[in-house]
C-alpha cells in the first residue's frame, strides 16, 4: 500500500468504507468555527503567528496575462518578502501556470522557495485524462516541485466517485516524489458532506496536500471548509499514520483571517501541524498585510503599501 | 516544531468600581442594615478580597418586606404600559453597561469574561427584553382580568449564574406587577449589588425591588416570613425541600428549579465531530456549574471507544486559568466549599472503580480550580452517575438500543434536562417522547431563549421560567 514518497493510498473497497461516514451537523460546525474566531491573540503570539503565515504562504500568480517579468518579481518577493527586515523568512514557495514554471525555478536559484505548478487543466479540469497527465508531466519536466491539482467535480457531482479517485491515483503516480496537492474547489461543491467526501477521496488517492479552492470562484476557502477538511485528515491518519498537509486558498486577504485559520489548525490538530510541511497558505494579497502587521507589532506604526515592494 | 501558545489577553477590570462593603438596597436606596455582621467576598480565581456584604437578620428581612409592600400599592397601580418602560429601561441600560456587569461577574464568580461577556450579559439583556414586551400584554393572552400578581414575591438565587438567575426571577415578576424581595448568592452578591445602581439609575420606583445580602439562614427568614406572598428558588433540591416543607400549609405561592444530572445521549449515527462538540459544553460549560448541565454522556456501545478517544483529545485543548483572559475556557470553581464537595464525589467514582481521565494543564497556584474530568467503566449505580456534581466532571454511560438509553437516561430522581445526538429526525422524536426531562436538546445543548419556558420534571422541581408559561408563575386566578 506504501509508494515510494511514503504516502499511503487506499484501495477503491477500503476508500468506499471511509465515505460511509460522512454526517456533519452544519450548525454544530458553524458554531465550533465561530467560537474559535473569538481567540484573542495578541503580542508576542501575534508576531510569531505573522511571522508563521509568511513561512507557509505559497505566493500566487495565476492570470492569463502572466509573463517571465511578472514572474520574476514574484520570485524576487518570495525570496526577500521585505528587503528592510530582513528577519522575515523566505516564504514556502511560489505558486505557477505550467508554462511559466522554468522561469521561477531559474529565478530562484538556490533558495528555499519551492516552485508549485498548477496542472490537470486549473482551474476547470473539463479535458480528457490524457490531457491531464500531458500537462502535469509537462510542469514536472519544466522542474516543478509541487504539482497542483483539481478533482474532477463533474465526475463528483455526477457521483462517479471512482472516477475522481482514479484520477488523482494515475496524477499521483505521475508525481511520484513530487509533492501532490490536490485541489476540491470547495465552492463547487458547496456542502460539507461533499467536502469531506472529497477530502477523503483525495486523500485514500495518496494526495501529499489538500486544498480548498483554486481562488478562481467568487466562493473561496472558508475556515468551515477548512474545518472538515481537518477532521478528514485525522481521521485518515487515524486509519494510515500518514499525515496529510492542508492549503486554503481564495479569498484570505487580510492576516487577521489568516490568524483565525491558524488557531483552527492548532486547536483542532496540534501544534505539528503548524509548519509549512502541512500548512499553507495560497495568497497574493494576503502577503502585504501580513508584512503590514508585523512593521506595526514591531515599530508600533503603519507604513503605507509603498514602502512594501512589489511582488 | 513550533510551540505555538497564546499570549495572555487580559480584560481589564478599570472599568469597574467595587465598594469596600455593601449595604442592602431597599425601598430604593442603599440602607444600613441592622446586622452587624458581614463577610467577605472573594474572587475565588486569586482568593483575593473583593468586599464586605451583610448577612441581613430577621430585622433586615422584614424591613426589605415592608418596603416591597409599600412597593406593591404603587407597582400594582402603574399602569402596565408604564411597567414595560421601566423593563425596556433597564433592558437597555444592561446593554450599556454589559462590559462592567461581565468583568465583575467573572471576577466575582470565577466564570470565563468569554462566557460573562458573550453568553450571560446578552442573555440577561434578551430577559429584561423580552418581558418588558410581556408587561402590557398579559389580559390580551389569557383574555380576562382573571389573573392576578401575588404581591410580594421573595426571590432566593443561586451563585452558577448569579446575574443570570437574577434576570428570570425579576424580569417576569416585575412584568407582571409582583415586588420582591431577592437574596443572590452570599459568593456572588457583587453583580446583584451593581444591578441596584441600575434600578436607582433607571428610576425604578422605590420598593418595587429590594435586594438584601445573606446565606442559607438569610434565605429561609425570607421563606418564613409572615407577609410573604409567593417563594421562587433556584439551587439544590435539597433546600427546594426544606423550602416546600416550610411553606407547608401556608398560602404562599412556590416554584422551585433544582438540581439535575442530564442524560446527554449519543447514537452511533450522530454526526461524531459535532456531537463530541456539544458533549463537551455539555459538561464543560461554566465549570460544569449549570442545573442542566449534560453531566451523564450515554454512548451507544458501537461507537464508545472511537468517541472517547476524540473527546479526551477535544478535552486536552480546554484552557483552564484566569476567568479574565479572553482565551480561557475553563475558569475556577465557585468556593472552596464547592471544589470539596466535587473532589469527594470524584475520589467515591474512583473508589468505586472508575475509570478517570484528567487533562494535562497546570492549575493555578492560588483559587479554586478542578482539571476537566472524564469518567468511564462507570456502571448506574455509582454515586457519580446518580448525583449531582456540579463541576467540570463528565460520568459516561453505555447503552446496546434506544430503549435502553430512555431506560438509563430516565433512571434519575432528576429530570431537568437532556441532549439527543443522531442525524435521524424520526429518531429524536421518538426519544424526546419517552424523556422524563423539562428541556430537551437535539444536536445542540445549553442552548436558551427567554421565549423558551425552562423548568424540571421530578425533584428537579417545579414551575416553568420563560416564555408565556413563566408568566404564569408569577399571577394566581383570582376568583
Amino acid at each position: 500500500m506504501n509508494n515510494k514518497t511514503g504516502v499511503v493510498s487506499f484501495n477503491w473497497e477500503k476508500t468506499l468504507e471511509l465515505l460511509k461516514d460522512s454526517r456533519i451537523d452544519s450548525v454544530g460546525l458553524n458554531e465550533r468555527v465561530d467560537s474559535l474566531a473569538n481567540r484573542s491573540i495578541k503580542k508576542e503570539s501575534k508576531l510569531e503567528a505573522l511571522n508563521m503565515i509568511v513561512s507557509m504562504c505559497d505566493l500566487t500568480t495565476l492570470e492569463g496575462e502572466d509573463t517571465e517579468g511578472k514572474v520574476s518579481q514574484m520570485v524576487a518577493k518570495a525570496i526577500i518578502p521585505n528587503p528592510n527586515d530582513l528577519d522575515i523568512e523566505s516564504v514556502a514557495a511560489v505558486c505557477v501556470y505550467p508554462s511559466l514554471v522554468s522561469v521561477a525555478k531559474e529565478k530562484i536559484g538556490n533558495s528555499s522557495v519551492k516552485v508549485a505548478a498548477v496542472s490537470s487543466y486549473f482551474p476547470s479540469g473539463q479535458v480528457p485524462m490524457e490531457s491531464k497527465l500531458l500537462d502535469t508531466k509537462y510542469a514536472i519536466d519544466s522542474g516543478a516541485d509541487e504539482i497542483d491539482i483539481v478533482i474532477n467535480r463533474k465526475a463528483f457531482l455526477e457521483g462517479d466517485y471512482r472516477k475522481v479517485y482514479d484520477e488523482i491515483l494515475a496524477l499521483k503516480e505521475v508525481c511520484g516524489d513530487v509533492h501532490l496537492k490536490t485541489i476540491l474547489e470547495v465552492g463547487d461543491l458547496r456542502t460539507y458532506e461533499n467536502i469531506r467526501k472529497a477530502s477523503l477521496i483525495s486523500l485514500a488517492a495518496g494526495s501529499d496536500f489538500i486544498k480548498t479552492s483554486t481562488g478562481k470562484l467568487s466562493v473561496g476557502s472558508s475556515r468551515q471548509a477548512c474545518y472538515v477538511m481537518a477532521k478528514a485528515v485525522l481521521d485518515f491518519k487515524s486509519l494510515s499514520g500518514v499525515s496529510v498537509g492542508i492549503k486554503v486558498a481564495g479569498g484570505i486577504r487580510d492576516a487577521k483571517d489568516a490568524i483565525r485559520y491558524l488557531v483552527l489548525i492548532k486547536e483542532e490538530m496540534g501544534n505539528e501541524w503548524l509548519t509549512p510541511d502541512l500548512f499553507r497558505f495560497g495568497a497574493s494579497s494576503l502577503l502585504d498585510d501580513v508584512l503590514k502587521q508585523i512593521k506595526k507589532l514591531k515599530t508600533g506604526a503603519y507604513q503605507a503599501s509603498y514602502y512594501f515592494p512589489r511582488g | 516544531m513550533v510551540n505555538w501558545e497564546y499570549s495572555e489577553s487580559i480584560e481589564s477590570q478599570d472599568i469597574v468600581s467595587i465598594k469596600d462593603k455593601y449595604q442592602n438596597f431597599v425601598n430604593g436606596k442603599f440602607q444600613q442594615p441592622n446586622s452587624k455582621k458581614y463577610i467577605d467576598t472573594i474572587s475565588p480565581s486569586s482568593e483575593e478580597f473583593l468586599s464586605k456584604i451583610v448577612i441581613s437578620n430577621e430585622k433586615d428581612v422584614d424591613t426589605a418586606v415592608q418596603s416591597a409592600q409599600m412597593g406593591f400599592e404603587k407597582w400594582e397601580n402603574t399602569t402596565p404600559h408604564e411597567r414595560s418602560k421601566y423593563l425596556f429601561k433597564l433592558a437597555r441600560l444592561i446593554q450599556e453597561r454589559s462590559r462592567e456587569f461581565a468583568v465583575l461577574e467573572s471576577l466575582d464568580g470565577g466564570k470565563p469574561i468569554k462566557e460573562s461577556r458573550d453568553f450571560d450579559l446578552p442573555q440577561v439583556a434578551a430577559n429584561f427584553f423580552y418581558f418588558a414586551g410581556w408587561a402590557d400584554k398579559i389580559d390580551l393572552s389569557w383574555g380576562a382580568k382573571s389573573l392576578k400578581p401575588y404581591g410580594v414575591v421573595g426571590q432566593i438565587i443561586p451563585w452558577n449564574f448569579p446575574l443570570l438567575m437574577l434576570a428570570w426571577k425579576v424580569a417576569p415578576a416585575l412584568a407582571t406587577g409582583n415586588t420582591v424581595v431577592l437574596k443572590p448568592a452570599e459568593t456572588t452578591s457583587l453583580t446583584a449589588l451593581l444591578f441596584a445602581d441600575l434600578c436607582e439609575q433607571a428610576g425604578i420606583p422605590d420598593g418595587v425591588v429590594n435586594i438584601i445580602t445573606g446565606d442559607g439562614t438569610t434565605g429561609s427568614l425570607i421563606v418564613n416570613h409572615k407577609d410573604i406572598n409567593k417563594i421562587a428558588f433556584t439551587g439544590s433540591t435539597q433546600v427546594g425541600k426544606l423550602i416546600q416543607k416550610s411553606l407547608a400549609g401556608r398560602d404562599v405561592g412556590l416554584t422551585l428549579e433544582l438540581g439535575g444530572k442530564a442524560a446527554n445521549i449519543v447514537y452511533e449515527d450522530a454526526a461524531i465531530d459535532q456531537a463530541v462538540e456539544g458533549v463537551v459544553n455539555g459538561i464543560f460549560f461554566n465549570q460544569g456549574h449549570v442545573c442542566c448541565a449534560g453531566s451523564r454522556l450515554l454512548l451507544q456501545e458501537s461507537i464508545h471507544d472511537e468517541f472517547i478517544t476524540k473527546l479526551e483529545k477535544r478535552m486536552q485543548t480546554l484552557r483552564v486559568g484566569n476567568p479574565l483572559d479572553k482565551n480561557t475556557d475553563i475558569g475556577a470553581v465557585n468556593s472552596k466549599e464547592q471544589l470539596n464537595k466535587i473532589q469527594e464525589l470524584v475520589n467515591e467514582g474512583v473508589s468505586d472503580g472508575g475509570k478517570i481521565f484528567q487533562t494535562e494543564c497546570e492549575l493555578p497556584g492560588n483559587g479554586f480550580w478542578f482539571k476537566p474530568t472524564l469518567f468511564t467503566d462507570v456502571q448506574p449505580s455509582y454515586s457519580i452517575a446518580r448525583e449531582e456534581i456540579f463541576g467540570p466532571v463528565l460520568t459516561t454511560l453505555t447503552f446496546r438500543t434506544p430503549q435502553e438509553a430512555i431506560e438509563i437516561a430516565n433512571n434519575t430522581e432528576y429530570g431537568l434536562s437532556a441532549g439527543i445526538w443522531t442525524e435521524k429526525g424520526s429518531k429524536i422524536l421518538w426519544t424526546a417522547d419517552r424523556l422524563e426531562a423539562g428541556v430537551v436538546w437535539a444536536n445542540t445543548f445549553n442552548k436558551f431563549d427567554p421565549a423558551s419556558p425552562f423548568g424540571g420534571y421530578k425533584e428537579s422541581g417545579f414551575g416553568r421560567e420563560g416564555g408565556r408559561h413563566g408568566l404564569l408563575s408569577y399571577l394566581k386566578a383570582e376568583s
